[in-house]
């Protein structure tokens, strides 16, 4: 069963990484979901693989699973999921600002040029 | 006097949600809410210093569950020292976003700052690696708000960037602190600094390759090379007191490299003791050289002060890779200087970029600016604090940090690197001076606003650490020794955290 768990982490954590790597904010969300499942069942695993066994005390077990990681996994939960959303909202509005859904937003070039658009035709009007 | 150290964190916590609801009574509420907790902030942190003088740590169990079952958070003179710079650069910001009106231009911008801060000090405290994780998630998401504060498509696009790096970095963080958790089978840093000792030979690999993973996560936080790229878009192109209580948050890096790494790596750890010293002192030489030439190659000045953040964090780093208490007590006077500079000069790049109108930062020839003599002055000020020349106190705190290299092997590349990026720096900041302040255009319209005295005595209050820090130097550099020699002595540490009793309750 280890491996079975070692090949699914590493599976979702390639995929995620591949995803991040994307140029579009949709798929970098995705890649960043992918990584942070890898990394909550990689949490859940470092408290070793047990079946069957109790977390709490329990005068009749004859052993124990690791309770803190599925406490710290719950944790990371929450806190992704959070985030998730954060930077779903936070793309949308990339999307609306800048146009496109490039990470970059428009071509380099056309942004510098807007950039220096602005002050350079103001600079004109004060020297007349 | 245990409660103390818990209400650092509690206040601001507390404060964040009461500001939420103060939105009823208005921004004129809000305004003299925040202010009077980060002056209660600054109270409390000055209490702490002098409580932490003592020597003796202050653990403070939460819940009054025992050390490494519950979480801990641990008051020493480092934590003291942070939560006092943190407290001091945020009522400078806090004063210079109110005297602008720059707290109007978004709800939240009160709630957020203090919930900044929450995560800021809960960060300084905690004992718990785990814990360090889940403040580093409520600072980075209250940074995230504060940076997208306002509006702007180049701070949305800087401000996506710095989102994602930093989710890449919080599940680093994670994978960092399960492998250690799956080796040591404790999260306590105490704890963990405790059994890395007796940890079997075939887990020192992994647990070193954790170690190494932390570092890569911290130093995301710090913008240590190669990760350092989001940090001149997202700090240039954000507010300026956002940007000024950002100075802080590069530190919480650096910060966290001397007490996970100082005290779980330290001279108690077998094998792995110190094994990532040469990493920090390597890539903190190349992050200088870089920031360097980001500085000379800066098109703006709030560009350029972001670069100079990187520069400090840069030494500083340089500092902690040294790894000696003497190099230690150097890189935190340096570090007291360089977070207020860096804030104070965050805020004057934004006086100066309204007094030009609509030529903001840019190095191009603008109107004279009012009030363009006074304003020069004390940028003359700033740069020559920053850029590290006498007689004040960037200079001694570099001076300190060399001086503690004599001893080292790679003393001859820190010198040369610390030498040659000074004077590239001092370099480009003449050249900015010259370029804001005398190449004007002979026009009789002023063109930006006028000089907004309120908001200015902001930048005055941060520059003026300089020269506090110079004529305090000998009380300030014992102090920082002190603060040293209480970090390398780990053992004490693990004592102090790991024998504190649960209080008993009154019968």
């Amino acid at each position: 069963m280890e491996w079975l768990m070692a090949i699914v982490i590493g599976v979702m954590t390639s995929a995620g990484v591949y995803l991040t790597l994307r140029a579009r904010t949709f798929p970098v969300v995705l890649g960043l979901t992918l990584l942070a499942y890898a990394v909550n069942v990689f949490l859940f695993v470092m408290g070793r693989l047990t079946i069957g066994q109790p977390a709490v005390i329990d005068a009749a077990a004859t052993g124990y699973a690791d309770p803190l990681p599925q406490a710290l996994v719950l944790t990371a939960i929450v806190i992704a999921f959070g985030m998730t959303a954060f930077l779903i909202v936070l793309a949308l509005k990339a999307r609306g600002e800048m146009g496109n859904d490039h990470v970059d937003g428009l071509h380099l070039a056309d942004d510098e040029r807007l950039v220096e658009q602005t002050p350079s035709q103001t600079s004109q009007e004060t020297k007349l | 006097m245990m409660q103390l150290t818990a209400w650092a964190i509690l206040l601001p916590l507390i404060a964040g949600f009461l500001l939420l609801f103060a939105r009823i009574g208005g921004l004129r509420l809000q305004r003299s809410l925040n202010l009077l907790v980060v002056l209660g902030l600054v109270f409390i942190s000055f209490e702490l210093v002098k409580l932490s003088l003592t020597g003796v740590h202050q653990v403070y169990l939460s819940g009054n569950w025992i050390a490494p079952f519950g979480i801990v958070f641990v008051l020493d003179q480092l934590s003291a020292l942070m939560l006092l710079i943190t407290a001091l650069l945020a009522l400078g910001a806090l004063w210079y976003a109110i005297a602008t009106k720059y707290d109007q231009k978004g709800s939240h911008f009160h709630v957020l700052f203090q919930l900044q801060l929450f995560g800021l000090n809960g960060a300084f405290l905690t004992g718990d690696l785990f814990n360090l994780f889940v403040f580093f998630e409520v600072l980075l998401l209250a940074s995230y708000g504060l940076l997208l504060h306002g509006n702007g498509r180049l701070r949305t696009k800087a401000g996506l960037h710095y989102v994602v790096i930093n989710l890449i970095g919080s599940t680093l963080f994670l994978f960092a602190v399960g492998a250690l958790y799956g080796a040591l089978g404790t999260l306590n840093i105490a704890d963990m600094a405790a059994k890395i000792s007796i940890a079997p030979a075939e887990d020192l690999g992994l647990i070193a390759a954790a170690g190494l993973l932390l570092l890569v996560v911290f130093g995301v936080k710090a913008a240590m090379f190669p990760l350092y790229l989001w940090l001149p878009s997202a700090y240039s192109h954000t507010s300026a007191p956002v940007a000024a209580l950002f100075a802080i948050m590069t530190k919480v890096g650096i910060y966290s490299i001397i007490r996970v790494h100082g005290t779980i790596f330290g001279i108690e750890a077998g094998d792995l003791a110190s094994f990532y010293t040469p990493w920090v002192l390597g890539l903190g030489l190349i992050t200088l050289l870089l920031a360097a030439f980001g500085v000379m190659a800066s098109r703006g000045l709030r560009e350029q002060v972001a670069y100079l953040v990187l520069a400090s964090v840069a030494t500083l780093l340089i500092g902690v890779g040294l790894n000696s208490p003497q190099a230690l007590a150097a890189t935190l006077y340096y570090l007291m200087h360089s977070t207020l500079i860096a804030g104070g000069m965050f805020l004057l790049a934004d006086v100066i970029s309204r007094g030009r109108g609509v030529h903001e930062d840019r190095y191009e020839s603008a109107p004279i600016m009012p009030n363009a003599i006074l304003i020069g002055s004390v940028f003359m000020f700033g740069a020559v604090a920053m850029t590290g020349m006498p007689p004040l106190s960037g200079f001694f705190g570099k001076v300190l940090i060399l001086a503690a290299a004599l001893d080292n092997v790679w003393f001859f590349s820190v010198l040369g690197v610390i030498l040659v990026s000074s004077l590239l720096m001092i370099i480009a900041m003449a050249r900015a001076g010259s370029l804001l302040f005398y190449r004007t255009q002979p026009v009789n319209v002023l063109p930006g606003e006028p000089l907004n005295r309120a908001a200015f005595s902001a930048v005055i209050g941060l520059l003026a650490a300089s020269p506090i820090l110079v004529i305090f130097a000998n009380p300030i550099t014992a102090y920082t020794e002190s603060v040293a020699i209480q970090v390398f002595d780990s053992a004490t540490y693990i004592e102090a955290v790991l024998s504190t009793p649960a209080t008993q309750k009154a019968e």
